[in-house]
C-alpha cells in the first residue's frame, strides 16, 4: 500500500515537472548556435545532403564509434552470458513446431528483399533517411525472420564474428587514415567530395555508414542467434 | 503539432515509469523501460521541430545556401539517433539477465527474489 503511494507521488512529481515545461515551451523561430554551424557548413565541408549523417559520421565520429563500441560490449556480454547459462544444462533442443508452408515461402521470398533493403539503406546514408545503424537493423530483421521460420537454423559463428570484427578494423583504420590524410579523426575527406547528391560522394561517409551497417547488422544478429539458442528445457 | 508530441511522450514517460514501478514480472518491466525510453526520444525529437520547415536533408527543395533558415534543429535528431542504438543494446541486457534470472530461480517475479532480504 505504501509503495503504490510512494509510487503515485513520484508519477504525480514528475507529471508536474513535465506540465510546467510544456506550459513554458516556446518553440524556436531560428537555428542555434551550433544548428546554424551545421546547416551553413555541412555541404562545402562534408558533401553530404542528409545534414544529420553529417554530424553523425563526421562532426561527431568520435562519438559514434564510442556508440558502435557500446554495441560491440552488448553482444559480447549477451553471448558471454549465454554460454554461461547453455553450459550447465546439456539436454538436446525439441524439435520446434514446423513453421508452416505460408511463413517458409513468404521468408524464402522476403528475405532477400529485407537485405537488398537494408544495403540500400545503409549505403544511401548521406542522402537519404537512412544509415549505418537503420540498415543494420533492417539486415538484422531478415536474420529474425529466418529465426521465426526456422529456430534451429544456424549460420556460421565465425562469419558473423568475422563480419564484425573485419568493419570495425576497417572503421578504425579509416578514422586514422583521416588523421594522417585530412583534417582529423575520421574526417571524411580523404576521398575526394564528389558531385553533390551523387551515391559515390560525400567522401569516406558511405564507407564508413557501410561498415557501420555490416557491423551492427551482424552484432544485432549475433545477438538473436544467441537469444535464439537459449530455449527454456 | 509539436504539442502533441510532446504531450504524447511524457504521457508515454510517465506510462512507462508506472509500469516499472508498479509490475513485478520483469519482462513487464523491461517492457515498461523501453516504453519510458520510447517517451523520452518523443521529446528530444519534438523539442528540435519548429514549425513551418522541413528536414535536415538537402536535395532540389532546399539549397545549401538557405539552408539555415528552412531546416529543422539536425542536433536532436542525431541525438536520438543515438538513444535509440543505446535503449536497443540496454534491452537486449534486460532481457538476457531475466532469461540468466528465470534459469537460477524458476520465476520472474521479483517479489520472489529474496536473496538480499533480511
Amino acid at each position: 500500500m505504501i509503495k503504490k503511494f510512494a509510487t503515485l507521488v513520484l508519477l504525480v512529481g514528475l507529471g508536474a515537472m513535465f506540465s510546467s515545461l510544456l506550459l513554458g515551451y516556446v518553440p524556436d523561430t531560428e537555428l542555434n548556435f551550433t544548428a546554424r554551424y551545421y546547416a551553413d557548413n555541412t555541404v562545402t565541408d562534408t558533401g553530404a545532403a542528409n545534414i544529420v549523417t553529417a554530424i553523425i559520421v563526421t562532426y561527431r565520429g568520435l562519438d559514434t564509434l564510442g556508440e558502435v563500441t557500446v554495441l560491440f560490449l552488448t553482444a559480447t556480454i549477451v553471448s558471454l552470458i549465454l554460454s554461461q547459462a547453455r553450459r550447465s544444462d546439456a539436454l538436446p533442443a525439441r524439435k520446434p513446431l514446423a513453421a508452416g508452408e505460408l511463413l517458409e515461402t513468404g521468408s524464402r521470398l522476403l528475405i532477400p528483399l529485407i537485405l537488398l533493403f537494408g544495403v540500400y539503406v545503409f549505403v544511401g546514408g548521406h542522402l537519404t533517411p537512412g544509415g549505418g545503424f537503420q540498415g543494420g537493423a533492417i539486415v538484422a530483421s531478415a536474420t529474425l525472420l529466418m529465426l521465426l521460420t526456422n529456430p534451429l537454423k544456424r549460420v556460421s559463428h565465425r562469419l558473423i564474428s568475422a563480419l564484425e570484427s573485419v568493419s570495425g578494423l576497417f572503421y578504425v583504420v579509416i578514422g586514422i587514415l583521416g588523421l594522417v590524410f585530412a583534417g582529423g579523426f575520421l574526417d571524411n575527406r580523404i576521398l575526394g567530395l564528389g558531385t553533390f547528391g551523387a551515391l559515390f560522394s560525400a567522401g569516406a561517409i558511405p564507407v564508413i555508414y557501410t561498415l557501420i551497417g555490416l557491423k551492427v547488422g551482424a552484432e544485432f544478429s549475433s545477438m538473436m542467434f544467441n537469444l535464439s539458442k537459449s530455449e527454456d528445457h | 503539432m509539436v504539442y502533441v508530441a510532446l504531450i504524447t511522450g511524457f504521457v508515454l514517460i510517465l506510462m512507462g515509469l508506472y509500469g516499472a514501478l508498479t509490475n513485478r514480472n520483469i519482462l513487464r518491466m523491461t517492457v515498461s523501460f523501453t516504453i519510458a525510453s520510447t517517451g523520452t526520444n518523443i521529446v528530444l525529437v519534438a523539442v528540435g521541430f519548429m514549425p513551418g520547415r522541413m528536414a535536415p536533408i538537402l536535395d532540389h527543395a532546399i539549397a545549401a545556401t538557405d539552408a539555415a533558415a528552412r531546416i529543422i534543429d539536425p542536433v536532436p535528431q542525431a541525438l536520438v539517433l543515438t538513444a535509440i542504438v543505446i535503449g536497443l543494446g540496454v534491452t537486449a541486457l534486460m532481457l538476457t539477465y531475466a532469461y540468466k534470472l528465470y534459469e537460477e530461480k524458476r520465476t520472474l517475479d521479483i517479489s520472489k527474489y529474496t536473496d538480499l532480504k533480511w
